[in-house]
């Protein structure tokens, strides 16, 4: 029942999970596991921690965002037009 | 208008009191602009026709987000449902011998030895935003509210109605697309 051994796809979509703290220590094991054996997941997994430092980087120019005024006004002339169209019927 | 103001509805004033509220809302859950607009003006559209089912339970604005709740989950099936154009490319064997191993030609390659010391390099950031509008819109979705807006994975799972392990298999999908593009467009040639 406790099986270590993991495919390529099995170990890699395990080390995805770990990029947001959500592999389990049963999974860690496996991935561990598999690793010693496969250097390609272990690139793998260096790139993707790679990955998620660059994303880091980014995440800090995100801004709250807001519609311009002509969206707004465009948008407050269609609910207008729809609501009177209600009115109509 | 006034006269559907029945339990305290005001339509003539929800784009001032909630248009930016439920802009933002809507695109931390489907990221690109355009959508969370035109979902946005849906919302409106849905609240004007159902205001005699508003029973003044609720504010008038979690009424409205309720809606755009409804909205982003019918946006979030409709990509889904996209066969073919909507998927990323495999990156292993689906069945045989084989199975579960990297495809030949999706083999990860080696970035070279200075790709740590390029990370605050704003390019390098550039092409990773670029490899995620690249991705299918679902995927795309997901990745960005788990990765880039930390939504929690029963949040997720709850808002767009999917299971955890399909947020994981699609967190996995997406996540070998993007190191195959960054391999692509940065690391290699």
């Amino acid at each position: 029942m406790f099986n270590f051994k993991i495919s390529c796809d099995q170990a890699t979509t395990i080390c995805d999970k770990s990029q947001y703290g959500k592999a389990n220590l049963r999974e860690i094991l496996q991935l561990r596991m598999h690793f010693f054996s496969c250097k390609i997941c272990r690139l793998y997994s260096k790139q993707n921690s790679l990955m998620s430092r660059i994303i880091k980087t980014m995440r800090a120019e995100q801004t709250v965002c807001a519609m311009s005024k002509e969206q707004k006004e465009r948008m407050r002339a269609a609910i207008e037009k729809n609501a009177r169209k209600k009115d109509l019927k | 208008m006034t006269t559907y103001a029945k339990h305290g509805l005001r339509p003539d004033q929800w784009i001032d009191l909630y248009a930016d509220y439920l802009y933002n809302y809507s695109i931390s859950r489907v990221g690109k602009p355009e959508i969370a607009k035109d979902l946005v003006q849906e919302t409106f559209f849905a609240g004007l026709k159902a205001m005699e089912n508003f029973e003044g339970k609720a504010s008038e604005r979690t009424w409205l987000v309720a809606i755009l709740k409804r909205k982003i989950i019918d946006y979030y099936r409709k990509v889904n449902s996209k066969k073919g154009k909507s998927e990323v490319r495999m990156n292993f064997y689906r069945d045989g011998a084989k199975e579960g191993d990297w495809l030949e030609e999706r083999v990860p390659q080696t970035w070279g030895s200075d790709a740590d010391k390029k990370i605050e390099n704003e390019e390098l950031g550039n092409t990773l935003e670029a490899c995620i509008e690249k991705l299918p819109e679902k995927y795309a979705m997901v990745f960005k509210m788990k990765t880039l807006r930390d939504f929690s994975t029963d949040q997720i799972c709850k808002e767009l109605d999917i299971t955890s392990s399909n947020l994981w298999v699609i967190i996995h999908r997406a996540r070998t697309q993007l190191r195959r593009c960054m391999e692509d467009n940065w690391f290699v040639k």
